[in-house]
């Protein structure tokens, strides 16, 4: 087994005992799980970084050119950021959410295929790492909004009928999960457009032009509306709630697309064959 | 020993027998004495609250300390015997341990869940040991049933849900608003019922209050008791949107807020969510207001059903509570045992002695052995007792440690009639507290 395989191992297990042990102090009430929980993620975020700049080293660039090392480096940053929202909230329903939802990337990732290949020589360049990181970052945060989102329709479904399952009680309430939403919304808002702007001025180095409408810019573009309009929402027109529960999980879906269909199914150069220089 | 239990509850008994063999509080020192004083019983207690009367009790025979116990609550309390046993429940040994237990964790509460019994339970054991009528195994017992409710506590949410209707919309307040320090409750009409669930939100640090009445002057004296504001009954709709929670309990025939204004009012909150809380009957605020977005009306059967969900979580974790009892009682039960293991293996060791000597004597007398030979017989029959008793005494050891253990015990009792430890020295004198 290679180094890189037992460090994947060793992050996979910490996010899944952290999921684990956060939905057993879901279910059982056991408070102190959710600190070995927390602990448990730190640990397995700390490695897995160091992972990658193991890997940066060998590689000789940001190794987020396939489909194992992205989803990789989301379910990272999808850790790593509901840590940072943790230090407010301490709310182990989301960090059974986000540790959980970890685990499934990193578990994808372990499937995908991880053939490194070098690098298209043209694109390395500093933007690729700020460009990944910052959509990564972004994503993650609205990973966050989108499990607040679907926590807040559940709940308040439950508020308007008046039937309460075991969950009303377990969920936290409407006014913390509609906080949560418009947290991460406005940390990942202006992630996500640091985000484009470093990959258009990425593209302008490498081709010379910032926007070429392949296809993943223009999902990217579309998702970017959809949040844009949540953002706009809120801030002035006073949505919130439902809305804006409903919002972050459409922008969700947009994002998802973005991220998996558009390197899957469609062609354009943000496909990975695209990034290592294959036609 | 066996722990003993001896009383009713209100699950076995109605209010005009409870309240007839309750104990006074501030005379507790006579009946504990009186009940220490039955011969049979060797450690005293006595929990009398509003719903359950119990003598906990310790004793060397449960049966007799049971039927003096039961005639013990008739008597001090001068009452027909007839009359109470039917309402009586007996237990002993384990079920006596997992009913205290289960009772200090208010598991066999009226209410599951109610907080207030374990403290009665602490007064009561705080006049047993004040009139020194607990002893090494109650005193041991009640540690253990105040640690084990303690436990049932932290462990299990089994006191956590509101199950009062006031109490009830004060939580779900919570659940929509997180906390509510901040927020401004109105009053639409001062019902009763619509006090005390205001005064319950106070309680739980809302910020401010606006009463509103067809009556003003109604309105002025509840504002002013409640530190608030009153408004005229006339505009109350124009201020409606200052308030997160709208308390309702007017007597009007009609409603008082239809959904048109509701709609109006929460464009006006920017969509800040309202909590409206129909108490009245027939019903204030038109039930379509539910349908509007951020706006969550209950009426009193709404807050009814939020009980009963209650209710039936407060069930859930009373399943788990049990599972903490029947692990606590084990452990009890253990170390009750070991209190028992050493004297049975010292009697039963001296009941062999006391027969080898007797036989080695009889031998040396008709054998005029000399002393050699004397000292030989006299050592081979020891180690023959030593080589029998090896098996059982480890046996006995290693049982204090298993559930089963009494079986060897009583077995061993029973096999070489060895005495029960207070049958063998009988106690008449009834010195309190120093019969252990």
């Amino acid at each position: 087994m290679s180094a890189h395989i037992i460090l994947f191992k060793i992050v996979l297990i910490c996010y899944l005992v952290a999921t684990i042990l956060y939905l057993i102090q879901v279910v059982g009430r056991k408070e102190n799980l959710g600190k070995i929980a927390r602990w448990s993620l730190l640990g397995g975020a700390l490695v897995q970084l160091v992972g990658f700049v193991v890997e940066f080293i060998r590689v000789g660039h940001t190794p987020v050119t396939n489909l194992h090392e992205s989803l990789s480096f989301f379910a990272w940053c999808l850790v790593a950021l509901f840590l940072f929202f943790d230090l407010r909230y301490r709310l182990s329903v989301m960090g059974a959410f986000s540790s959980g939802l970890a685990v499934i990337t990193m578990l994808g990732s372990g499937i995908a295929p991880n053939a490194v290949e070098p690098l298209n020589p043209a694109l390395n360049s500093w933007w690729f790492p700020l460009h990944v990181t910052f959509a990564f970052l972004g994503n993650a945060a609205f990973a966050l909004a989108f499990g607040a989102g679907i926590m807040y329709l559940l709940q308040d479904r439950m508020l308007k009928s008046k039937r309460f399952s075991t969950l009303y009680y377990r969920l936290p309430s409407l006014d913390t999960l509609d906080n949560i939403n418009y947290r991460a919304l406005s940390f990942g808002f202006p992630l996500m457009t640091l985000g484009i702007i470093s990959g258009a001025a990425w593209a302008e180095s490498v081709w010379g032009t910032y926007w070429s409408w392949d296809p993943k810019e223009t999902w990217a573009l579309m998702t970017w509306f959809v949040y844009a309009a949540l953002l706009h929402g809120r801030m002035s027109i006073g949505w919130r709630g439902r809305r804006a529960a409903i919002f972050a999980i459409i922008g969700f879906a947009c994002l998802l697309f973005t991220f998996l269909g558009a390197n899957l199914f469609l062609n354009g150069m943000h496909t990975f064959d695209a990034l290592i220089g294959k036609p | 020993m066996n722990i003993l239990v001896v009383g009713l509850s209100h699950k076995t008994a109605p209010v005009e027998i409870r309240e007839k063999v309750a104990f006074s509080p501030t005379a507790m020192a006579d009946p504990l004495h009186k009940m220490l004083a039955l011969e049979s019983v060797s450690e005293a207690l006595i929990v009398s609250t509003c719903n359950r009367v119990e003598l906990y009790a310790t004793s060397r025979d449960p049966e007799r300390a049971v039927a003096q116990l039961r005639h013990f609550l008739a008597d001090f309390h001068e009452l027909d015997f007839d009359k109470i046993d039917e309402h009586l429940y007996d237990l002993r040994g384990e079920d006596a341990i997992r009913h205290v237990l289960r009772v200090s964790a208010s598991l066999d509460s009226m209410i599951i869940g109610e907080p207030q019994i374990l403290g009665q339970i602490k007064t009561a054991y705080g006049y047993a040991s004040e009139f020194k009528t607990a002893g090494l195994i109650l005193n041991r017992f009640m540690h253990k049933a105040f640690s084990v409710a303690k436990r049932v506590r932290t462990e299990t949410a089994i006191a956590s849900n509101a199950v009062s209707v006031s109490f009830a919309a004060v939580e779900l307040a919570r659940k929509i608003f997180d906390k509510l320090e901040n927020k401004t409750v109105m009053l639409i009409g001062a019902g009763e019922m619509c006090e005390l669930a205001a005064r319950h939100f106070i309680n739980n640090g809302i910020a401010e209050v606006l009463v509103t009445n067809r009556t003003f002057s109604r309105a002025e004296k509840l504002a002013a008791e409640f530190n608030g504001r009153a408004v005229a009954f006339d505009n109350f709709q124009d201020q409606l949107h200052q308030a997160d929670i709208v308390l309702s309990s007017t007597g009007a025939p009609g409603y008082v807020l239809e959904a048109k204004k509701l709609t109006e009012v929460i464009k006006l909150r920017r969509n800040k969510p309202m909590f409206i809380i129909d108490i009245a009957v027939p019903r204030d605020i038109e039930p379509k207001v539910n349908k509007i977005d951020n706006v969550y009306l209950y009426d009193v059967d709404d807050l009814q059903g939020v009980v009963q969900a209650n209710l039936k979580e407060r069930k859930k974790e009373a399943d788990k509570a049990e599972t903490i009892i029947e692990e606590e009682i084990l452990q009890f039960y253990r170390w009750l045992s070991t209190l028992e293991v050493k004297p049975t293996i010292v009697s039963l060791r001296q009941k062999l002695e006391d027969l080898r000597q007797s036989e080695v004597q009889k031998t040396l007398s008709n054998l005029s052995a000399d002393d050699k030979t004397a000292k030989s017989i006299d050592a081979l029959t020891r180690a023959i007792i030593n080589k029998i008793l090896h098996q059982p005494t480890s046996i006995l050891k290693n049982a204090q440690n298993s559930e089963d253990g009494n079986i060897y015990i009583d077995a061993v009792r029973t096999l070489f009639d060895l005495p029960a430890p207070v049958a063998e020295n009988p106690d008449p004198t009834d010195n309190p507290g120093s019969k252990n």
